[in-house]
């Protein structure tokens, strides 16, 4: 579909100067993107989350790590909206802290992901030389045994970084870079396809011909050709890398447990699971929330900023 | 086919010593130490003999090579005889891989214990998936659109992005907490003997099951529609439908047919991702399966256990990775011959 239904009716009276509204290739893509419910519903749901996580501190003011033994495992009631855990400290504090560290978690690693990613890729497509090799190397490290190998990696290097970083630095540097470096390979993958097919493209070829260098075809040319990609991929990652530091923190092998994540609010209290549900049941449905929200989203921005998916 | 077999077999091999490289690297240069658990009383000369009869004090290649032998000769053999009473070579002097935690016990042992519990939750929840994926993936596409289209992909969205974890804990709430259905833990020293036992296996293997498969089958639908949606326009299925073919027909031996081939390669490189996420519903259905032995190995620093059970799914992956190229090539010959 070039022209989208209803925003371009051709002006047939001749003479009469009507403005046409602009169109640029976001304002379609935000056109398109708007008809899909759930993914509006997801984006809507995620800047209510990012918010909430962003300004709850603000106008919710607890200390998360206020210890209460007297307002121990009290459930959810109006003093404590998401009730307390065994320690009497408030979850809803506890869930918007821990949901700082989850979410910047995400972007973090799929800043390095697509960085690496792209990089990967764009050189794997373009400079035909590295092309086996590079994607040799690809496919070997989607072999690689991702969760287990997570989990060993986690647990040798957690306590030197934590000497450098301290405590909560170090724990978010291991746990960003762990996720990243095992998380672009899939990018790379994808725009080394594209960058294949953008190669044969007539205005790369009149690039060369008037004989722009190489660096400047792949960042000038090639590169912002592929946004529309890289920008679903590096949804769908956040959602994934969110997934995994939750699931490492899950198993005990992420943040500390005095550190609240998502993950970690889930592993310290799963043991609570049968007697006060509302501990695990929070932070846990913050996290699939979260995910949904993203992954919602991600796919509407497929069909929005993919022309080809469009009927 | 021959030859792309062995093609595919001569790929595999640099992967596989690839991943076991990484493997080693890992392990070898964390700061994790045998004698860590031994007393602190004891005299630093005795640990260094420790550590000298374990090779430690090898340089690193030499270390790899040896560790390899183990690995790839010398346990797979130890297995072997075990399993047939055939005693091959000289197998009292075969050095043996043991848990540095578990009294010396070889690794291979301590893995064959729980392996039996991690296959069943494992196979039955993909057999469970795939059958009830691949129709509905299938059914979907063929009414794309359609109402049952549409809420089939939209559980198919909850169901990869409801974490394991939170998936197993509210099946629990529900089932265990609230209906009484099923046992919350899994009683791994239930043997099944008679009827009674058997019931109760089937009950407390139906939630660690179904939170698997859940995932899995939102993965796996998601995959058979896209696939039978890229099929359904293609022109053989019109040249199918004008030839006068039944829908029955042309859905079943055409469609389904040709876009179950890249469903049948996700089917084989998502086995070890599977035995991955076992790793989540062990730990909280407290199954004693592997993923639950690497958890526990991690915790303690045993690192010989680690490392048994990080190169067993290394081996599936790349095992599993051959599987789903060989399966490519025999359902699409142009495969073969690029």
């Amino acid at each position: 579909m070039s022209i989208s239904a209803g925003t371009a009716t051709p002006n047939v009276e001749l003479g009469t100067a009507v403005k046409r509204k602009h169109r640029t290739l976001w304002g379609d893509a935000w056109v398109q993107f708007r008809r899909n419910r759930l993914a509006v519903l997801g984006l809507f749901l995620l800047i209510l989350i990012v918010l909430g996580v962003l300004l709850g501190p603000f106008i919710y003011r607890v200390d998360p790590k206020e210890i209460n033994i007297l307002d121990a495992s009290v459930p959810p009631s109006l003093e404590h909206p998401f009730g307390t855990d065994d320690l009497g400290r408030d979850m809803l504090a506890r869930c918007i802290y821990g949901g700082r560290i989850s979410l910047s978690v995400g972007v973090v690693a799929m800043l390095i992901a697509m960085i690496v990613g792209t990089a990967i890729g764009l050189f794997a497509g373009y400079i035909s030389r590295l092309d086996n090799i590079l994607m040799r190397f690809t496919d070997m490290m989607l072999t690689l045994p991702q969760i287990p190998l997570l989990l060993v990696a986690m647990s040798l290097f957690r306590d030197p970084l934590r000497m450098r970083f301290g405590l909560e630095m170090g724990a978010f540097v291991m746990v960003v870079t762990i996720i990243g470096v095992f998380g672009w390979m899939p990018t790379a993958r994808m725009v080394r396809g594209s960058v294949l097919s953008l190669k044969q493209k007539e205005f790369v070829e009149a690039a060369v011909n008037v004989g722009v260098r190489n660096n400047s075809i792949m960042w000038r040319h090639i590169l912002p050709n592929i946004m529309a990609i890289i920008i679903v991929a590096a949804t769908l990652s956040v959602a994934s890398a969110i997934l995994t530091e939750s699931t490492l923190s899950f198993l005990g092998l992420g943040f500390p447990p005095d550190v609240p994540t998502w993950g970690s609010l889930l592993y310290e209290n799963r043991n609570y699971m049968v007697k006060s549900p509302w501990m695990v049941m929070f932070p846990g449905i913050l996290i699939s929330l979260t995910i949904l929200a993203i992954n919602f989203m991600g796919d509407g921005l497929r069909d929005a900023l993919d022309p080809r998916q469009r009927q | 086919m021959g030859s792309y077999i062995l093609r595919r077999i001569l790929t595999a091999i640099p992967t596989l010593f690839f991943i076991s490289f990484v493997i080693f690297a890992l392990l070898a240069l964390s700061p994790g130490d045998p004698t860590g658990n031994l007393p602190p009383s004891l005299p630093m000369e005795i640990k260094q003999r420790v550590r000298e009869a374990l090779g430690m004090d090898q340089p690193m290649p030499v270390r790899y090579v040896r560790w390899l032998q183990q690995f790839m000769v010398n346990e797979p053999l130890n297995a072997i005889e075990k399993a047939t009473g055939i005693q091959i070579g000289n197998s009292e002097d075969r050095l043996r891989i043991t848990s540095w935690t578990a009294r010396g016990k070889p690794v291979i042992d301590l893995v064959m214990e729980r392996l039996p519990q991690t296959l069943w939750v494992v196979g039955l929840a993909y057999l469970l998936s795939i059958v009830i994926a691949v129709p509905v993936g299938v059914f979907a596409a063929y009414k794309q659109n359609s109402t049952f289209d549409s809420i089939s992909s939209v559980i198919a969205v909850i169901g990869f992005s409801l974490p394991t974890f939170f998936t197993g804990v509210l099946v629990i709430q529900i089932f265990a907490v609230w209906l009484g259905w099923f046992p919350s833990l899994y009683n791994t020293t239930l043997d099944v003997t008679n009827w009674d036992t058997f019931v109760q296996q089937v009950k407390q293997m139906i939630m660690p099951v179904m939170v698997l498969a859940f995932f899995q089958i939102a993965t796996v639908s998601r995959f058979a529609r896209s696939s039978s949606i890229e099929n359904l326009r293609q022109d053989y299925v019109r040249t199918a439908r004008s030839k006068g073919l039944g829908e029955r027909m042309v859905v079943m031996r055409h469609v389904v047919r040709n876009s179950m081939i890249p469903v049948v390669t996700l089917i084989a490189l998502g086995i070890p991702g599977i035995f991955g996420g076992a790793i989540v519903t062990e730990q909280i259905f407290a199954v004693n399966g592997i993923g639950q032995l690497l958890i526990i190995s991690i915790q303690s620093n045993d690192l010989p256990v680690v490392q048994t059970v990080l190169m067993i799914f290394a081996v599936l992956v790349v095992v599993f990775n051959l599987i789903a190229d060989i399966a490519y090539g025999i359902l699409d010959p142009r495969i073969r011959y690029s």
